[in-house]
């Protein structure tokens, strides 16, 4: 077994200004994971998408109409207090899903699964997809798959896994050099390597060095508001979704634009004025 | 034996006691759930040697160099090639899906001739002789002027064999369908002479005035634009998009300036008009200017007032002015024609129109400017062989100046005057507008050669069925074209051997004009298209064979640039669309529906939004403070001069009132049903409307009726 001797904690970043709502990264995802598809796809609640784009929009009317898209990965939740215990990882009862402590990577072994889809109803993200079907490849096209991710069996969940296998790949080879250290570069997953407008930035949240890090500047230690969460960015851009939530997931997103921002929770009225000037603690730096 | 009560409850229990102590019962519930964990249907991918090899796309005009993963030479993964010089490492959704089209359901797995309406497989021999034997027919009957060509794009050197083998063969009717780039070199064409193009250096421009084009979504070449967007806020450039939705590149844009649909044209005049009164052209640049321009300044100040402008396009008066003054006084300033991508029915005034502010500024060949670029000269084919029925054949008038004119001079003709008609990598039975009318033109035409990897709409209404390779499958130039500011030559590679009985598509022409024998085959001599490419492309072969691109230019051209004001000092009509109905129809170009050839790939169709396809129902965009008695997702029926379809209607706040937005490019009927039958195509509800300068077809838009069905 090789063994990182520091604990990583990978996410991104998604600069939702950059992101332009192409769907490469969807697409991307799709190919680098044997994702399947079907003849109807336009029914999104079984279209299984481990990267879904979301379209926002402020809701103003003509001309004042603006739009934003939100391209939604799995979370990989850290639970509350960033402690491991994410929604779906407390809920399964295989154990088919679990944290890893070493990476903050939210795991799912497909042959532990046994569809009970709870780990899906405790999910607030929709990130989770179940195979109602087998998955069928037109003659010959199952060419293509790529040996480095199983694919999957009807019966089971699945959803987004940061592109675990790179990670692997990127280990071995650090392994291989005699090094512990994984650099940057060696483990990108696959929508952030397509993405067009280069709107995503993957990295280590542990390591100062990456850019994933300076972007976020994640506070180490909980909100004083709410000690559930941890890891709340001090750029005033960055906010998560559903971060009142205590989920502490570590996909964060990036805007300039007020309202898109606001998006990222459901605020009663008033509630939005009080909060959306709170971020990490400067003091922290 | 009697059975009593004892024995009974004896046996009984003993069953009992023995079941529960016999292994079986166990061992079945563990079979069972085993058996319930196996999957032997679930494909197990092969593992193997990884290797990477690079190649060029070409599934549109945008020329991305691509990396291909392999398992033990087996396609995997396309990712972007980095460095590359036109998309550093980036990638499109329709680039990544490139291994689907290899597998794809609705390939032409050999060749076919059509029998009864039905289409039977036959050899290349058989395939090659029987083309060969109907065109020779042509030939010997004196009329090879009967045979037309139309491409998809014309750059590159397989279209260059398509127009060799019409040259030889004798037949001026070579005709490409309506890209981005044709309208560029018609636009370049116009004002500054044969032998042009234009390129727009958006990478390093600091204020981007766009007339519709959709700069991310898919305009151009679109990762290379993407890119230049993605960088835009750090480079501190503005981006005005001037058009009647929010689109992607709108929503992103500095200002969305909302106009009424097919007003582009004016607006560019009447900027013109401003410009020119307030004195802001470039002198420098204007000492370049040689036929009409005073006709032309005195013309717009007439007929392109700023209260008129406005009242024709809907931007209030001081918007025109204020955003004219910001174009001129920006230090490199662009200003970018063509709606959506670019592409079909556009029309030459507004490209011509919006291009004049580029000259005006004066920002023409410089770095962060537009680039009058000398049309890209890498090849060079051998004179063809024509003996004396070519040379009369050549010789004879055009029928048509574009594939729309043609199309429509054959469905009004009582015989057609083509008697032959060879298409390939183009889709004219869905691409162009009326697609009916279209299919009922080429009924027309007795004998129908289409060269196409995919069973598409026009490949069934073909006699004869020449399959070739996919991109993936063979080798070729790819040009960029579509205006980029550099012009890179890329070399696409094998990245597989061809999955079906398919060859290179300069393979197949050389067979064909083999088969056809006489001068046709001294013309082609070459034993392969390896070697013809080799031979054409000898100029450069070296370093393409070596790096996989060379960079023709990538530098502002150098030396002066005349322009003719004559084209536009006439001020032709601008194209409005037809009808009288309430609404205006315009069709949408989304990133995530590919243009034309090839179909969408089933990864693309999966990530269309439930709020454009949803089942099979195709959505229309409105206002939903037109809608009136409508409700957001209910039915309706679309209705146009041209025809009526049932679809559904999607709010959307970011779309001008009276304007119903379609995407383009669904509703393709093949045999695949991961992308056929779902959704309408929006060419069936739009007729054709010539320019009658440019003799392309200008509809980009048309009005439309809408009621609850």
């Amino acid at each position: 077994m090789i063994h990182d001797k520091k604990a990583h904690k990978y996410g991104m970043v998604i600069d939702l200004d950059k992101c332009t709502g192409c769907g490469t990264c969807a697409v991307s995802c799709m190919s680098e994971n044997n994702v399947p598809f079907k003849e109807d796809e336009s029914d999104k609640k079984d279209s299984i998408t481990w990267m879904r784009v979301y379209r926002l929009t402020n809701n103003r009317p003509f001309p004042d109409t603006e739009v934003a898209f939100l391209p939604r990965p799995c979370q990989h939740c850290g639970g509350k207090g960033d402690h491991g215990h994410s929604p779906c990882v407390s809920v399964c009862p295989a154990t088919a899903t679990d944290y890893g402590y070493d990476t903050g990577i939210v795991s799912q072994i497909y042959t532990r699964c046994f569809g009970c889809r709870y780990c899906m109803a405790a999910c607030p993200y929709h990130a989770r997809y179940f195979n109602w079907w087998d998955p069928v490849w037109p003659e010959g096209m199952e060419k293509y798959l790529s040996p480095n991710v199983s694919p999957r069996m009807r019966g089971v969940v699945e959803k987004c896994s940061f592109c675990y296998h790179r990670y692997q790949l990127a280990r071995e080879k650090a392994y291989a050099n005699g090094s512990d250290e994984i650099p940057e570069a060696d483990y990108q997953t696959a929508c952030t390597t397509a993405c067009p407008a280069g709107a995503i930035v993957f990295g280590d949240l542990n390591n100062p060095s990456h850019k994933v890090h300076q972007i976020v500047k994640p506070d180490p230690h909980p909100d004083p508001l709410n000690p559930d969460v941890v890891g709340k960015s001090r750029n005033p851009k960055v906010f998560r979704l559903l971060e009142r939530l205590g989920t502490n997931p570590k996909v964060y997103y990036m805007s300039e634009r007020e309202w898109v921002r606001k998006l990222g929770d459901h605020y009663l009225d008033g509630e939005w004025d009080k909060v959306k000037n709170v971020y990490g603690s400067a003091s922290h730096e | 034996m009697k059975v009593d009560r004892r024995s009974f409850l004896g046996l009984g229990i003993g069953a009992v006691a023995g079941i529960a102590i016999s292994p079986v019962g166990a061992k079945l519930t563990d079979d069972f759930s085993i058996w319930t964990q196996n999957w032997p249907w679930t494909p197990v991918p092969p593992d193997g040697e990884v290797s990477y090899d690079r190649t060029v796309c070409h599934l549109c005009p945008g020329a991305c160099g691509i990396s291909v993963r392999k398992i033990d030479g087996r396609p995997v993964k396309i990712e972007g090639l980095d460095p590359y010089p036109v998309n550093n490492g980036g990638v499109c959704l329709h680039g990544i899906a490139g291994l689907q089209y290899l597998y794809d359901p609705s390939r032409v797995k050999s060749p076919l001739k059509r029998v009864n309406n039905r289409f039977v497989p036959i050899t290349w021999d058989e395939a090659l002789t029987m083309v060969a034997g109907r065109l020779g027919e042509l030939r010997s009957d004196q009329q090879p002027e009967s045979l037309a060509c139309i491409t998809g794009s014309g750059q590159g050197s397989v279209p260059g064999l398509f127009k060799h083998f019409m040259a030889a063969f004798g037949s001026p009717n070579c005709l490409t369908m309506p890209d981005l780039e044709s309208w560029l070199v018609r636009t370049a064409k116009t004002l500054h002479g044969d032998e042009y193009t234009l390129g727009f250096d958006i990478d390093n421009s600091d204020f981007i005035l766009s007339f519709g084009a959709g700069v991310i979504d898919g305009w151009g070449s679109p990762v290379a634009c993407i890119q230049a967007m993605g960088s835009r806020r750090q480079r501190e450039a503005t981006l005005i998009q001037i058009e009647p939705r929010l689109s992607n590149t709108a929503a992103g844009a500095d200002r969305w300036i909302p106009i009424n649909p097919g007003t582009e044209a004016d607006l560019a005049m009447g900027m013109c008009a401003v410009l020119l009164k307030e004195n802001l052209f470039d002198p420098v640049f204007a000492q370049g200017f040689t036929g009409g321009f005073m006709r032309f300044t005195a013309m717009v100040q007439k007929e392109y007032p700023l209260d008129k402008v406005a009242a024709v396009t809907g931007i209030s008066a001081s918007d025109i002015q204020k955003t004219a003054i910001a174009f001129a006084k920006a230090k490199m300033p662009v200003a970018l024609p063509g709606k959506g991508r670019g592409e079909g029915a556009q029309n030459l005034k507004e490209f011509a129109a919006v291009h004049t502010l580029n000259c005006l500024s004066g920002n023409v060949n410089k770095q962060g400017g537009t680039f009058v670029k000398p049309m890209p000269k890498y090849l060079s084919f051998p004179d063809p062989l024509q003996d004396t029925v070519a040379l009369k054949g050549s010789a004879a008038a055009p029928l048509a100046g574009s594939v729309q004119e043609l199309v429509t001079r054959v469905g009004k003709s009582g015989e057609s005057p083509v008697k032959a008609l060879m298409v390939y990598n183009a889709n004219p039975c869905f691409a162009l507008n009326d697609p009916s009318g279209v299919r009922a033109a080429f009924e027309k035409i007795p004998f129908k050669v289409c060269v196409t990897s995919f069973m598409d709409e026009t490949a069934m209404v073909s006699d004869v069925i020449l399959p070739v390779s996919t991109f993936l499958e063979r080798m070729e130039d790819v040009p960029s074209t579509a205006g980029l500011a550099a012009t890179v030559v890329g070399l696409s590679k094998p990245m597989v051997k061809p999955v079906f009985n398919t060859r290179s598509p300069g393979d197949v022409v050389i067979g064909m004009a083999r088969a056809l024998g006489g001068d046709m085959a001294k013309s082609f001599a070459w034993d392969s298209y390896e070697t013809c490419l080799k031979q054409v492309t000898s100029k450069i072969w070296g370093p393409l064979a070596r790096r996989g691109h060379v960079v023709l230019s990538e530098n502002p051209p150098v030396g002066s640039v005349e322009t003719d004001f004559e084209f536009l000092a006439e001020n032709p009509e601008t194209m409005k669309p037809e009808g009288d109905l309430e609404f205006t129809l315009i069709p949408i170009d989304n990133f995530r529906v590919p243009p034309t050839v090839p179909a969408p790939s089933p990864f693309a169709i999966k990530t269309v939004s439930d709020r454009i396809l949803k089942g099979t129902d195709m959505f229309v965009e409105i206002n939903p403070q037109s809608a009136k008695n409508l409700k957001d997702g209910g039915f309706v029926t679309l209705t146009t001069s041209a025809g009526s379809f049932p679809v559904r209607v999607h709010f959307n706040d970011g779309i001008m009132p009276g304007v119903i937005g379609m995407v383009k490019g669904l509703g393709h009927m093949l045999d695949n049903k991961y992308v056929s039958g779902k959704g309408v195509n929006i060419n069936a509800l739009i007729s054709p409307k010539i320019e009658p300068v440019s003799g392309m077809d200008a509809a980009f838009g048309i009005k439309a009726g809408i009621s609850k069905a």
